[in-house]
């Protein structure tokens, strides 16, 4: 199929979502169940929507999207009961001699 | 009707005759007049649907412009110096979303240290921007511009920012005898604007939306390609202004003399008059000089400028900007159109931060080039003498 360039790369409402941006970060939040209080506040201050409180095995958590995180680590600031900590891509790792 | 009116009131008078949606404008010298004539014909209800805004920055003001523009409004805004380039953000952004702005940029120096006078260093920083650039010669071609840059930048073909320089004091303050156009010739010449795609708060659209190195590349051809095209469309809009008016400003390029020319004088804006009446002069005086006036900078009317300068043995460039570590930026557009000749090639920065430019000073720089004595290369014009000292 031939590719679309739209004038001036416009685009319809929601097609934003076709675009993955969660392969952009170099870490990723990972959410500690037991600690976190779903309190809300990594939810109200994500700049992408990307952390949002679910029940979860009849608890409240903090579950992040991977798909569109981009690992910037606000969530892991915010955190009142320290429930967040940010890890590294597997593929950032590298064993340095 | 001819009147004798300053060069902002030419500008704001021929914008009012083009129809705006919006005018979004904060003000800076030597532009403001112009947007403070506009400013009085929308209090005094002359300016029929439009909008004025008056930002609180020229970021904002060009910002306005970008969403008026993308819900279909036909746009104007004039600004120059420090505010073009705090609108550079926006409007090289307005040139992907292809947005037809129309600016009028009066050209001044940039800082430091600080002038609020004439020279082409703060368009020249928007070469590569994307948006198309003419400079005007006089008032009343400043006047002429305007619909001619409406009609091309909102053409289908192109849709691309649209901004005409005219020199700051130089034109801008001076009185000039103008054939201010009627609303007829406007309306005939000038259809309103029919975006071809546009936002309504119940159609909501994402401008410039993102695209990944898999798709990035394919926006910019498509830029250039408009760019391409507009080469085309500005010349029938010169051509048919020519028929519609009987000014005939000529194309991108008016080449004077220049068939037997051992050396070819190049301007842009107003000094172009000057260095005119010089060659004009020499050639009575049995030298064998002539004129290459620039009209078109962006798209580079390249085949244009070859063709006039094919027979020349010495290329002299008026420079008003320059691209410290290299040189002036009008020799290096004009070298390249001249890739494969070999003509001696001379260019002479004059005029920087609204030095006056003597007749004297043109006079010697095209004698001295023509005599065979400067270096080639890149020159400044007249500069005292001095020493550098800390503080």
């Amino acid at each position: 199929m031939v590719m679309k360039i739209t004038l001036g790369g416009v685009s319809k409402p929601h097609s934003s979502k076709n675009m993955k941006t969660g392969d952009w970060g170099t870490e990723y939040p990972v959410v500690d169940e037991e600690k976190c209080t779903a309190c809300k506040a990594c939810e109200y201050l994500c700049p992408d929507a990307c952390i949002v409180v679910v029940e979860k095995d009849d608890k409240k958590v903090a579950v992040p999207d991977y798909e569109y995180c981009k690992g910037c680590g606000v969530c892991f600031s915010v955190c009142p009961a320290d429930a967040i900590r940010m890890e590294l891509k597997e593929i950032y790792k590298l064993e340095v001699c | 009707m001819r009147k004798v009116v300053r060069g902002f009131y030419s500008i704001a008078y021929s914008v009012k005759l083009c129809r705006p949606n919006v005018i979004a404008a904060y003000p800076i010298t030597p532009q403001t007049e112009i947007v403070e004539n506009l400013a009085s014909m929308y209090a005094n209800g002359e300016l029929g649907e439009c909008e004025y805004v008056t930002a609180e920055s020229e970021f904002g003001a060009a910002s306005i412009l970008v969403g008026a523009s993308a819900a279909g409004a036909r746009t104007f805004t004039a600004t120059c110096s420090q505010g073009l380039i705090l609108m550079s953000e926006v409007l090289i952004n307005a040139a992907g979303m292809r947005l037809p702005i129309v600016l009028v940029n009066t050209n001044r120096a940039l800082s430091a240290p600080l002038s609020i006078w004439n020279d082409h260093q703060d368009s020249m920083i928007l070469r590569d921007a994307g948006l198309m650039q003419i400079h005007v010669e006089s008032n009343q071609e400043a006047h002429d511009m305007v619909p001619v840059a409406f009609k091309v930048a909102e053409n289908h073909k192109v849709m691309l920012p649209f901004m005409i320089n005219m020199d700051g004091y130089k034109l801008t303050h001076a009185y000039e005898p103008i054939d201010l156009l009627d609303q007829e010739t406007i309306d005939e010449f000038l259809p309103s604007y029919d975006p071809p795609v546009y936002m309504t708060t119940k159609n909501p659209l994402t401008f410039g939306s993102y695209a990944p190195p898999q798709y990035y590349a394919e926006f910019r051809v498509v830029m250039q390609n408009a760019m391409d095209r507009a080469r085309k469309e500005l010349e029938n809009a010169y051509k048919e202004w020519a028929e519609i008016t009987g000014r005939d400003w000529g194309g991108h390029v008016v080449a004077e003399n220049v068939e037997d020319a051992e050396l070819v004088a190049i301007a842009m804006g107003s000094l172009t008059g000057m260095v005119r009446d010089v060659v004009s002069e020499l050639r009575t005086q049995g030298k064998k000089v002539g004129l290459l006036k620039i009209r078109t900078l962006r798209p580079f009317p390249i085949e244009e400028v070859r063709k006039a300068l094919k027979n020349a043995e010495k290329i002299l460039v008026f420079e008003r900007a320059v691209s410290f570590g290299h040189e002036g930026p009008v020799g290096m557009e004009v070298k390249s159109a001249c890739f494969g000749l070999t003509p001696e090639f001379y260019s002479f920065a004059v005029g920087l931060g609204g030095r006056d430019i003597p007749r004297e000073e043109i006079v010697k720089i095209i004698g001295n080039v023509y005599e065979g004595k400067v270096e080639q290369g890149f020159h400044f014009g007249t500069v005292k003498p001095f020493e550098e000292v800390i503080v």
